[in-house]
């Protein structure tokens, strides 16, 4: 007993140092970021003289009455929901696929996961060349330039420089979407992989030896058993898509009239181009709410399920 | 007839992921006079490595760079993981699981909403636009993902045989360098493999706590270079290929740990 105690003791000194840190590089910044975000730091000059002046919510609301910051909102929903959507889909073919046991199907899951190793950055970068539209119609380049020599050459269009829109989706999004599918879609299949391995080879045989088809296996037996891992793959890349950052900003920046900017974009822009500290945290606090609302109730619930 | 069929999608998806290593590899190895956008999706007639000696020239300092962040940065950090996911699977204190979801949710916040603190907190102590710098900022927004990692390692071991070594009079470390490190190797392989491909890749942090260009990692001098319009299309695409070229050879090498470490990030707490 008094050996577990002094256990316990060291134990709790060991780990000590980690939780302090967490408690301020993660909390303490966050409640001072939160700070910034109703004070008046919206100049060098003000933060220089250090003066805090209290002002509320003042800037928030400046944020929402922001266009800016409304198309950013818009764009992160409609990128959100498509890359949800591809990401998840693509990834499950995927893993339909590879799960065959097809003969190479180990290379093809393989080369699946790979842009998961790359960092967002060489994806925007090079995706960027490929959906360069060049000068239209007559010096196209990337994508335009394949289309051109199909003799495709009305699919031929800005792609990311376009200003077109659907209601409040902002079609540059696309290849912006593209790109991120391609990268996260691998992840993806390796989360369905994992769970199409772990259903025990006995339920599907029972679902044979009743006669249910390929096709119903899959939707009738196999997905149900797979929800817990759609769930977590929607909030892992749900996550991912609310504070994408390196991506855009590798690929295409804002773009014009801001059609491919996201929170994360604005948010570096006024912190760190135009010194309005109050505004970018205020970004920021946002960003750390949507984010918490998808991720707490995940935590919680797992840690939870874990202790019985 | 469904096997043809099944290839024919997996072939296709294949492509869909080519795409951009195909343009990569095809231009970064293109000599000047090939790199022409009407010749962009065909293989350089004749391969030259002009784009890529160029492109290490500019980006060499800034792979350098990258190297004396993300080594110590992930050793440090992964030793951090292991014994804290070894207080948090085998010492039982109150409140354990609560403290480490607490922990845990630092993986998961977006950094925007630590980073104007934090600057002014590097500042302070000196160490802003430095690789110093970095690399304590990436030991400890790691500690979450390192301990998570561990801890769910050290989950799968037997608590009988740490009680076992308590028993024989082995005291918290003798226990662990006796009995718990010794079998951490795959957990350590996962671990360093994801901190190494993680911080290496990273952006955000990159471009904000580092200031002066010679101090820069090579995921932001990549995006200046790309980001200038003087610099040519091969070089471009030879800096993004070298950006990539570490954690691509280590996924290679080592895809099946880099798999693990991904599902830790996901699979449950």
């Amino acid at each position: 007993m008094i050996l577990r105690k002094k256990n316990l003791v060291i134990g709790i000194s060991v780990v000590a140092p980690s939780i302090i840190a967490i408690a301020i590089f993660v909390y303490g910044f966050i409640s001072w970021t939160l700070r910034v975000s109703f004070s008046n730091w919206n100049s060098f000059s003000a933060l220089l003289r250090g003066e805090y002046k209290f002002v509320g919510l003042r800037n928030y609301i400046r944020l929402f009455q922001d266009t800016r910051f409304q198309t950013d909102l818009w764009n992160t929903l409609f990128f959100t929901l498509f890359f949800l959507f591809g990401t998840i889909a693509l990834g499950i073919i995927m893993a339909i696929l590879v799960d065959k046991g097809l003969k190479g199907s180990r290379l093809f899951q393989n080369l699946y996961l790979f842009p998961m190793a790359i960092s967002f950055v060489v994806t925007g970068t090079v995706w960027s060349w490929i959906f360069a539209p060049g000068t239209l119609p007559n010096n196209p380049q990337g994508i335009n330039l394949l289309f051109h020599k199909l003799g495709l050459d009305n699919l031929m269009w800005g792609w990311y420089t376009s200003t077109d829109s659907l209601g409040h989706f902002n079609l540059a999004l696309i290849p912006v979407i593209i790109a991120a599918v391609w990268q996260l879609s691998g992840y993806t299949m390796a989360m369905y992989l994992a769970g199409l391995r772990g259903i025990p080879n006995d339920i599907i045989e029972a679902a044979k030896v009743d006669g249910a088809s390929e096709w119903k296996i899959f939707w009738k037996v196999k997905m149900p058993l797979l929800t817990p891992i759609t769930l977590s793959a929607l909030i892992i890349l749900g996550h991912i898509s609310l504070k994408i950052f390196d991506l855009v900003f590798a690929m295409t920046g804002s773009g014009p009239n801001f059609v491919t900017d996201v929170p994360a974009i604005y948010m570096f822009e006024l912190t760190f181009r135009s010194n309005r500290y109050a505004l970018g945290s205020a970004i920021a606090i946002i960003m750390l709410l949507f984010v918490a609302v998808v991720i707490v109730p995940y935590l919680f619930t797992s840690m939870r399920g874990e202790k019985r | 007839m469904k096997k043809i069929l099944a290839y024919i999608f997996l072939i296709l998806i294949a492509l869909y992921i080519l795409i951009p290593l195909y343009v990569l590899l095809a231009t970064t190895f293109k000599p000047l006079q090939e790199i022409g956008i009407s010749d962009m999706w065909k293989l350089p007639k004749q391969w030259s490595l002009s784009g890529f000696i160029k492109a290490f020239q500019k980006l060499g300092p800034n792979l350098k760079n990258s190297f004396y962040l993300t080594i110590p940065a992930t050793i440090v950090s992964a030793f951090i993981g292991s014994i804290n996911g070894y207080v948090f699977s085998k010492v039982k204190f109150k409140y354990a699981n609560l403290v480490f979801a607490i922990i845990l949710f630092g993986m998961f916040i977006p950094y925007q909403s630590v980073l104007f603190p934090l600057i002014r907190f590097l500042q302070s102590i000196k160490l802003y636009g430095t690789i110093p710098g970095l690399i304590l900022v990436h030991v400890v927004y790691g500690i979450p993902i390192t301990t998570l990692i561990f801890r769910n390692y050290y989950s799968e071991v037997p608590n009988e045989l740490v009680e076992a070594s308590y028993m024989d009079g082995a005291g918290f470390f003798k226990t662990y360098t006796k009995v718990l490190f010794p079998i951490s190797i795959p957990a350590f392989v996962v671990v360093i493999i994801w901190q190494f491909t993680n911080i290496w890749n990273e952006f955000l942090f990159a471009v904000t706590v580092t200031s002066s260009p010679e101090k820069q990692p090579v995921t932001v001098a990549l995006v200046n270079l790309a980001g200038s319009q003087v610099v040519e299309w091969n070089v471009q695409m030879a800096g993004a290929l070298l950006t990539a070229l570490p954690t691509l050879i280590v996924y290679i090498l080592l895809g099946k740990y880099f798999i693990r470490g991904l599902l830790a990030g996901s699979v449950k707490g």
